[in-house]
């Protein structure tokens, strides 16, 4: 089985967002960037059917160089080899045309990737694709086996999940606990030197929706403390001060 | 010129989520000053129940009425909604962002070439372009967003706008779509779904616990108090970790992210990937023994004081008051 697995590079959870050049461009000084991490679900989840069924794992990332050390550990954790499309992911269907046209060319028969990005939380880019390449693509997906050319799959609903049966080729959106994040251990980080990485052209320039400036929600005013013994007060603020009861 | 919005079913009801798709959407009309609403529903459900979706601004809804499409069988759904966004001629679609709702926009953006924007927040401004806001790195900031195609769509965050409840009823209109087999080639096998309780991503209000409950058997207070405010439970990620409640009420960056008008959080520290779940909620209650405990920072309303002690009477409290 050919498995392609789509790696974003993202601000670490715990980061400070903020922007610059005229709240036109993320603020990347003292950021540190990690694979996103649903796609690291999707990542361990693909090197366990990768080492059960035999065949091929490759990573792909929509992005400029800087994104580099973070495909290298996707290879680290146990990716075969990787692609790098080479340009700022402009919008959902702009990295979504790329890496359609890249999963085409490698005949993949599955391709998951995180339910979402945590930067712009789109979760898009997986049923732009399916859409695409004529696959049928599932999101968010919290169980994924592969039986032959069957897969058997829980997605998540709102209150609960769903269980669904389809046929390979297919693609998912990855969420957990579809598998256990893997730590890349020395001998996958040595290795993860040699492996192949290809850089690549994008196939086109087009966007649909894509972002021209940011901003950051105001300001939290300061908490307001109620005594423990008054509770009362509580319900009273929230009633007649918040309006929320 | 009209808006289609696609609605979401569940029960024999039209999501709550759908029916704020459908007040935004009238929104829209009365800002651009044309076009009527028209919602799309997808499988068995009462007509009586569709036409109720005029309530919240819709003038008329399209009735797929197809078994085949109770199930929200994705590849089906986007093949459906296109076909009725077609039939009625519009360029605007509006959804509620959600499980299956995010899944089909994204295949219709292709099949319509339609630029799609998720998390809207606002209305969007039409004055020079179509510029949308969106919630983005998880409710930490807001992009601007300009979509530059004919087609559009918008999947509208909870609480963008309020909900509209004064319309009228809306008349409810058969639609034939025609679905082929590999509309159907996934099949869905079963649903589990939580029945007569509060769905944690859709509530208005949510109690959530963390450690600080110090195990599941203590959970009965969370509860009375939510059942109390009428309220979904959700619950730290450590919580959902250890097995002490189900995986679907893990509330956080990487679990459900609410958007309730309050939110009342007892025994959790307020770690950032938790207020990254929580941070577009309206209002914020922390209720915590140590006064260090970072959430207070994040909080409209805070008591320092033990779970234990607290929640009982503050229960009681809202009894008497509600």
């Amino acid at each position: 089985m050919k498995i392609l697995v789509c790696i974003t590079h993202v601000p670490d959870t715990t980061s400070k967002i903020q922007f610059t050049a005229n709240n036109t461009k993320f603020d990347t000084a003292g950021v540190q960037f990690i694979i996103g991490p649903y796609d690291d679900y999707a990542l361990a989840r693909a090197v366990e059917l990768r080492d059960q069924t035999g065949g091929t794992l490759t990573a792909i990332n929509v992005g400029e160089v800087e994104t580099e050390p973070t495909l290298r550990k996707s290879l680290a954790i146990g990716a075969d080899d990787a692609i790098r499309v080479n340009s700022f992911p402009k919008d959902s269907f702009f990295v979504a045309k790329q890496i359609a046209h890249y999963a085409k060319e490698g005949g993949y028969d599955l391709i998951l990737m995180g339910r979402e990005s945590i930067d712009f939380n789109g979760g898009m880019v997986h049923g732009m694709v399916g859409e695409l390449l004529g696959m049928p693509s599932f999101s968010p997906v919290m169980k994924l086996e592969v039986e032959g050319t069957t897969v058997k799959m829980a997605r998540e609903i709102e209150g609960g999940k769903e269980m669904l049966e389809a046929k390979l080729p297919l693609i998912a959106g990855c969420q957990e606990p579809i598998a256990e994040w893997k730590i890349p251990n020395m001998r996958g980080i040595m290795s993860a030197r040699t492996k192949p990485l290809k850089v690549v052209e994008p196939v086109t320039d087009e966007t649909q929706a894509a972002a021209s400036s940011y901003q950051l929600p105001p300001a939290k005013g300061s908490v307001k403390l109620i005594d423990k013994d008054n509770v009362a007060e509580l319900v009273k603020l929230l009633k007649n001060e918040a309006k929320v009861l | 010129m009209s808006i289609l919005v696609y609605i979401e079913h569940a029960e024999g009801k039209v999501k709550k989520t759908s029916l704020e798709a459908v007040s935004f959407a009238n929104k829209l009309t009365a800002q651009t000053g044309e076009g009527d609403v028209i919602a799309v529903a997808l499988g068995t459900v009462d007509s009586a129940e569709l036409a109720s979706v005029g309530k919240a601004g819709a003038a008329k809804v399209l009735h797929a009425d197809d078994s085949r499409l109770t199930d929200g069988v994705i590849q089906a759904h986007a093949s459906a909604v296109a076909q009725a966004f077609t039939a009625i001629g519009t360029k605007t679609l509006v959804l509620a962002k959600s499980s299956l709702g995010d899944a089909v926009a994204a295949r219709l953006a292709i099949k319509l070439n339609a630029g799609l924007v998720s998390n809207v927040v606002e209305l969007p401004n039409t004055s020079n372009g179509y510029v949308v806001k969106r919630s983005i790195y998880t409710g930490k900031a807001f992009a601007e967003t300009t979509i530059t195609t004919d087609n559009k769509i918008l999947a509208v965050k909870k609480n963008a706008v309020d909900l509209k409840t004064d319309g009228g009823d809306a008349t409810v209109e058969k639609l034939s779509v025609n679905l082929s087999d590999s509309d159907f080639a996934s099949k869905i096998i079963t649903t589990e779904r939580a029945t007569g309780e509060i769905l944690l991503p859709e509530a208005d209000i949510v109690v959530s616990g963390g450690r600080g409950l110090k195990g599941p058997e203590n959970w009965g207070m969370i509860e009375d108090l939510a059942k109390t405010l009428g309220a979904a439970t959700g619950c730290s990620k450590p919580v959902s970790d250890i097995g002490w409640r189900p995986h679907h009420e893990h509330v956080g960056q990487t679990g459900v992210k609410v958007a309730p008008t309050l939110y009342v959080a007892v025994g959790i520290s307020g770690a950032i990937q938790h207020l990254a779940g929580v941070n577009s909620s309206k209002c914020i209650v922390v209720i915590n023994k140590d006064p260090e405990a970072p959430f207070f920072k994040a909080a409209d309303y805070g008591i320092v004081g033990d779970a234990f002690e607290v929640i009982p009477k503050l229960t009681e409290a809202l009894k008497a008051e509600l």
